[in-house]
């Protein structure tokens, strides 16, 4: 099971780097191979079962990852020092402009097209 | 000796040892602020420059999870198709609400940006940061940022997200569970759904849901705003 799962998972990276290859390059190929993966399980192509244990092992832990890519910036100090103001600021206000977009523009449509959940909040 | 330290395993070794770290203390301390991976990311940069090590070499050593990362990218295409059912009946609201999310995080981003002067490699590295970071990454390096500082402004995002969220929604009249949950996972990935979960279960599901959805948007949108601008 775990040898079908890391093949489906690589099969899919790979005709995701060559899908984002086909585009010009602008999407990575491992959000197409995302993309495709998905399209495949709701499809039916892929068996949910045969990639479950190792998608779940990959995404469980994948905190981890990120580390060796944080740990660069003690190569980009100088750039961080200078622009410190901006990059915080920016980080704060964006992020709370994307929570309150977001929050409320699902709430307003909830309220106020349909209501087939009726049973789903306050 | 040295050649010991600076091997291919004691580079892993620093890496995983630093995050177990940081799971043990964050067990203890419940807090967002000592989040494993801030710890993970601190103590590798503390005995890296207590030993002398640059940058470039612990890079190579650790090649391998930098890797994994394209694999867990693929992987979470199972983790949205599973969620799917969290969708069912809320579509229109979920999709609205997430690409207008994602719009508004790049186009800020840029817009600020422009503001502080910032250089393109630095707006480049910033802009897909309410992204989940295995997509920010590769998409901030796919139009000329550095990933390093992604990989911090990223993180930044999910804790900012997680600690003044709950309260900004609370304060600006968004009550349904639904919204809650979306804006969490929009705005903050896995650090705000983490926060979502604490919140209830409706909360935490949509959240999850949304963490890729929003990857797919900014990923989506990423080369139409830069096209624009």
């Amino acid at each position: 099971m775990i040898i079908k799962g890391v093949f489906a998972i690589l099969l899919f990276y790979v005709i995701g780097i060559g899908a984002s290859q086909l585009i010009g390059g602008v999407i990575p190929g491992s959000v197409c191979g995302m993309l495709l993966l998905f399209a495949a399980l709701c499809l039916g192509i892929v068996k949910p079962d045969n990639v479950r244990i190792v998608a779940r092992a990959l995404t469980q832990n994948m905190a981890v990852l990120f580390v060796p890519a944080g740990v660069g910036i003690m190569a980009q100090y100088d750039l961080i020092a200078q622009n410190w103001v901006g990059i915080l600021t920016i980080t704060i206000v964006c992020t709370l402009l994307v929570l309150l977009s977001t929050g409320g523009i699902a709430q307003y449509i909830n309220n106020h097209f349909k209501n087939n959940n009726t049973n789903n909040g306050k | 000796m040295k050649e010991i330290l600076l091997s291919t395993p004691a580079m892993l070794l620093l890496v995983i040892g630093s995050y177990y770290i940081g799971t043990l203390l964050y067990r203890r301390l419940r807090s967002a602020w000592v989040h494993p991976v801030a710890v993970a990311m601190i103590l590798c940069v503390v005995v890296l420059l207590t030993l002398g090590i640059d940058y470039p070499t612990f890079q190579a050593g650790t090649a391998f999870l930098d890797f994994l990362l394209g694999p867990s990218v693929v992987a979470l295409g199972y983790l949205l198709y599973e969620q799917l059912e969290h969708l069912r009946g809320r579509e229109i609201a979920i999709f609205v609400a997430t690409i207008t999310g994602a719009f508004v995080g790049i186009a800020s981003v840029v817009l600020l940006g422009y503001f502080f002067n910032l250089d393109e490699a630095l707006i480049a590295s910033l802009a897909p940061k309410s992204a989940t970071m295995p997509i920010a990454i590769p998409l901030s390096e796919q139009s000329g940022g550095l990933p390093a500082i992604t990989a911090v402004v990223v993180f930044l995002t999910g804790i900012v997200g997680s600690i003044i969220g709950p309260w900004l929604l609370d304060k600006c009249g968004i009550t349904h569970p639904i919204a809650r949950g979306l804006a969490l996972g929009s705005a903050s990935h896995g650090i705000g759904t983490s926060r979502a979960i604490e919140l209830g279960a409706i909360e935490g599901a949509v959240s999850g849901l949304a963490i890729g959805l929003t990857g797919v948007a900014i990923s989506l949108l990423l080369p139409l705003v830069e096209w624009m601008m």
